[in-house]
């Protein structure tokens, strides 16, 4: 006791508590953490504020809803579903609908929360990945983050089901083919999830045990996990004047991230209650009560499954026996788990292909500009086309109907645009990243252009360029190139053979291809000169009698 | 004669002339072709229906169905259609066609409702088919139970029409139209005649009590009733996700770079 200095001015609750929690030195340490400053760093936000949401919303949903698929006759307020028979589930979600005082608006903030989640994650991610954040010291942060996602997914799907209507039911449906999709194990794996055959008594009850237990648990985990390792890395951060790989320029955590970050919850909290209390989503008194005899035109699931409803649409229908005894169908195995299988490998294994091919095993605490990662950056924009025109695939019925197209051509037209297009994306995101480096780098070797054009006394006209602002410069300063990788002989002077030496061909053709067209980086006494031209330029213009935006053109003095 | 001799100069004569020149032609041509002309623009309440239909043919129809209906390279034969197909086809203004495609669209109907019946009364003539429902059964509707109506659409309409009848997507360019717009009699006639896609659903599959509850059923969707909020086209998750990203994550990012704005 004796080495603690108690102040006599703070409450003596507050020294009781202080003295055997120990947390004003925690306080101290942490309040005035800082956080740089962007709106493309609060897209996690959005992430995390629609999961509380879910959370509440999710608790005041249980309360009523009956996880059962029980047949019952349905007697409640809802007029055109009277003396249908019904699961438990499906009529405990009409009664949440409609007898529970704000069941709906809660159930319709809990959906559109949902959408948010995943949304929010999808946008942060690509944050993340078009400026690089995923570089060391953040590879595990953002193996995290995928992990999220696809815990997300599947607490979508779970959740989108468990009302059992008709549009989630045929959704059941579509999951149960693709598990028995599964070579082998498929029949297993269906009687192993459903306890029996497609749909049988037991899958609403099970889903609801890893909706609000299993996945919002792991979930929780993940993100805590997310968010420490946030914390003891700090932020990213944009380069910046004053901004360095050793620092983090922005705002301390109190009271000003506080204040920020507190209002936004209540900013997203307020537009999900808007759309909740404003658009329908999922009308499930007008899908009915899921039987496996009937079925909706436009049955569709939630967005974030409709790249994999687009795969599933697009592919062709190719079935094959193997001895007429065991039925093989690639057409689903392939779009609806292969594919995402694929997709997922290769999002997580990235940041480690990428340090890999560039050899960059620096820490990076600032960003990189989409800009001067060229291939990265398209890298990115061709999975997005990529991903994007399967969600037009899913939507083709949809799309076809809206503007009168035939649903056969859009099918079509998407198998040939899902090999075309992405690798002209990638070529066109290149090119423009390129020509926005040339931009910077005249910027710096000959100063910005002004607009205003100056007639000289021998009768010439330049344009008069100003040198980079002192803001500005750091930003343009901020690339990088990666050296091209040398192959080694395959066999050196003594005649021994490299190891490895397949590998190392692939390297070096990975990181010639990755560093294609990278302009050079202008020395320093190239950007001082080029600054101070520009500087000596614009004296001049003065001298003429050019004040800034006063007069566009001046003629010759000599008069 | 002086006077007029005088006004012959006049600029304004040769107008004059040419008016009264037209209006004599004109006049006369008309009362020629009273006379000339068959039963075709001679619609008297005195001949029957039929005849009133078969001129209505002749002159709107015979070019694509032939002169006695029999078809051609550019339409269908109607022996055997029936009334109740002639009535729904002109009464949704499907017949006659606008222009030749995957499907025939809904539009402004071109008869009105007497001229349609005289059609539909004409083509029946052709062969046996399905007549027109009577103002009865097709009133039943009105007697008819809505949940019973909605299990029925459920398993009968719901995979084409979409759950809520707004119509879904068919083959090649084809579509189950939107039921919005459609009539308790238009309805009746669509199921007992599968018009373009549509399956005829007979009374053996579907009796006239359940005709009469799917009926039921759509009128309830029609009144749309929304106690959800917007509905969204009743299209699906499609327009909610489109929402969601174009309206809800719009909104909050314009927000966050509101609040990522630097303080000066």
């Amino acid at each position: 006791m004796s080495n603690t200095t108690v102040n006599k001015k703070t409450p003596a609750a507050y020294n009781y508590v202080d003295s055997r929690v120990g947390f004003s030195a925690a306080l101290k340490r942490n309040m005035r953490k800082v956080f740089p400053d962007h709106w493309s760093f609060m897209l996690g936000e959005i992430a995390l504020y629609s999961f509380l949401i879910l959370l509440l919303t999710g608790t005041f949903l249980t309360l009523w809803y009956k996880p059962s698929m029980t047949e019952v006759i349905y007697n409640g307020s809802y007029i055109p579903l009277k003396g249908i028979p019904m699961s438990e589930a499906y009529a405990s979600t009409l009664e949440i609908s409609f007898d529970v005082r704000g069941g709906m608006l809660l159930r319709q903030i809990h959906h559109w929360a949902a959408l948010f989640f995943i949304a929010a994650m999808v946008v942060h991610l690509l944050r993340v990945f078009f400026t690089g954040a995923y570089r060391k010291p953040r590879e595990f942060n953002w193996l995290l983050g995928i992990a999220l996602l696809t815990l997300g997914l599947l607490a979508g799907f779970s959740g989108y089901s468990l009302p059992d209507d008709l549009l989630s039911g045929v959704g059941l449906k579509i999951a149960s083919g693709i598990i028995q999709a599964l070579p082998v194990v498929g029949t297993w794996a269906l009687y192993f999830l459903f306890g029996g055959e497609f749909p049988g008594t037991e899958v609403i009850s099970r889903l609801y045990s890893i909706h609000i237990l299993l996945l919002p648990g792991a979930i929780l985990a993940l993100v805590t996990a997310h968010l420490l390792l946030v914390w003891t890395q700090k932020h990213t951060q944009y380069p910046g004047p004053g901004r360095t790989e050793k620092n983090v320029v922005g705002y301390p955590l109190l009271p000003v991230y506080t204040a920020k970050a507190g209002g936004f919850f209540f900013i997203v909290f307020g537009v999900t209650t808007l759309l909740g209390a404003l658009v329908t989503i999922n009308p499930i008194w007008l899908y009915g009560p899921y039987t496996p005899d009937q079925v909706t035109a436009g049955s569709q699931p939630d967005w974030y499954i409709g790249f994999l409803e687009g795969s599933l649409r697009v592919m062709p229908a190719i079935e094959f026996n193997i001895f007429n005894t065991w039925t093989f169908s690639p057409n689903v195995l392939i779009p609806a788990l292969i594919l995402p299988g694929l997709m997922f490998a290769l999002m997580g294994a990235y940041p480690f292909l990428e340090s890999w091919i560039t050899g960059d095993k620096r820490e990076h605490n600032l960003l990189d500009r989409p800009r001067n990662a060229p291939t990265r950056t398209a890298l990115g924009t061709m999975s997005l086309s990529f991903y994007i025109l399967l969600w037009i695939g899913g939507g083709n019925d949809i799309i076809a109907t809206t503007f009168n197209l035939s649903i056969n051509a859009i099918t079509w037209f998407m198998r040939v645009a899902l090999i075309a297009v992405p690798p002209l994306v990638f070529i066109a995101t290149r090119r423009i990243c390129l020509g926005l480096q040339r931009n910077d780098l005249d910027k710096l070797l000959h100063g910005k252009e002004t607009g205003r054009i100056l007639r000289l006394p021998e009768g010439g006209f330049v344009e008069v360029h100003e040198p980079v602002s002192e803001a500005e410069l750091p930003k343009l300063l901020a690339r990088e190139t990666y050296p091209v990788w040398e192959l080694p002989q395959k066999v050196d002077a003594n005649g021994i053979k490299t190891p490895k030496y397949r590998r190392q061909l692939m390297k070096a053709k990975l990181s010639a291809w990755w560093t294609k067209g990278d302009l050079p980086i202008p020395t320093m006494k190239e950007i001082q000169s080029g600054q101070h031209h520009a500087h000596e330029a614009l004296e001049q213009a003065h001298e003429f009698g050019v004040e800034p935006g006063k007069e566009e053109i001046v003629t010759s003095t000599n008069h | 004669m002086a006077n007029l001799a005088k006004f012959r100069r006049n600029r304004f004569a040769s107008v004059l002339v040419l008016f009264f020149a037209l209006a004599v032609v004109s006049i006369g041509f008309s009362g020629v072709n009273k006379l000339v002309t068959p039963a075709a623009a001679k619609i008297g309440s005195e001949e029957s229906l039929v005849d009133k239909g078969s001129a209505l043919f002749a002159e709107g129809c015979s070019s694509c169905h032939g002169l006695n209906g029999q078809g051609t390279s550019d339409g269908p034969t109607l022996a055997g259609v029936g009334a109740a197909s002639v009535h729904f086809q002109v009464s949704t203004g499907r017949m006659p066609m606008a222009a030749p495609g995957a499907q025939v669209m809904r539009k402004a109907p071109s008869y009105n409702e007497e001229e349609t019946l005289a059609l539909a009364a004409y083509v029946a003539t052709f062969g046996p088919g399905p007549a027109i429902p009577s103002e009865e059964q097709v009133n039943e509707w009105q007697n008819a139970s809505v949940s019973e109506g909605g299990e029925l659409f459920r398993t009968n309409c719901a995979q084409c029409h979409n759950f809520a009848g707004s119509g879904g997507a068919l083959t090649n360019g084809k579509y189950a139209p939107s039921l919005g717009q459609a009539t308790p009699l238009q309805i009746y006639e669509a199921m007992i005649t599968g018009p373009q896609s549509m399956p005829i659903f007979s009374d053996e599959t579907l009796t006239p009590e359940s005709k009469a509850a799917i009926i039921r059923y759509i009128q309830e969707l029609n009144k749309s009733e929304n106690p959800g909020g917007m509905d969204l086209g009743r299209l699906g998750p499609v327009t909610e996700g489109l929402v969601l990203w174009v309206v809800g994550l719009g909104v909050l990012i314009i927000f966050a770079v509101w609040i990522g704005a630097r303080v000066r």
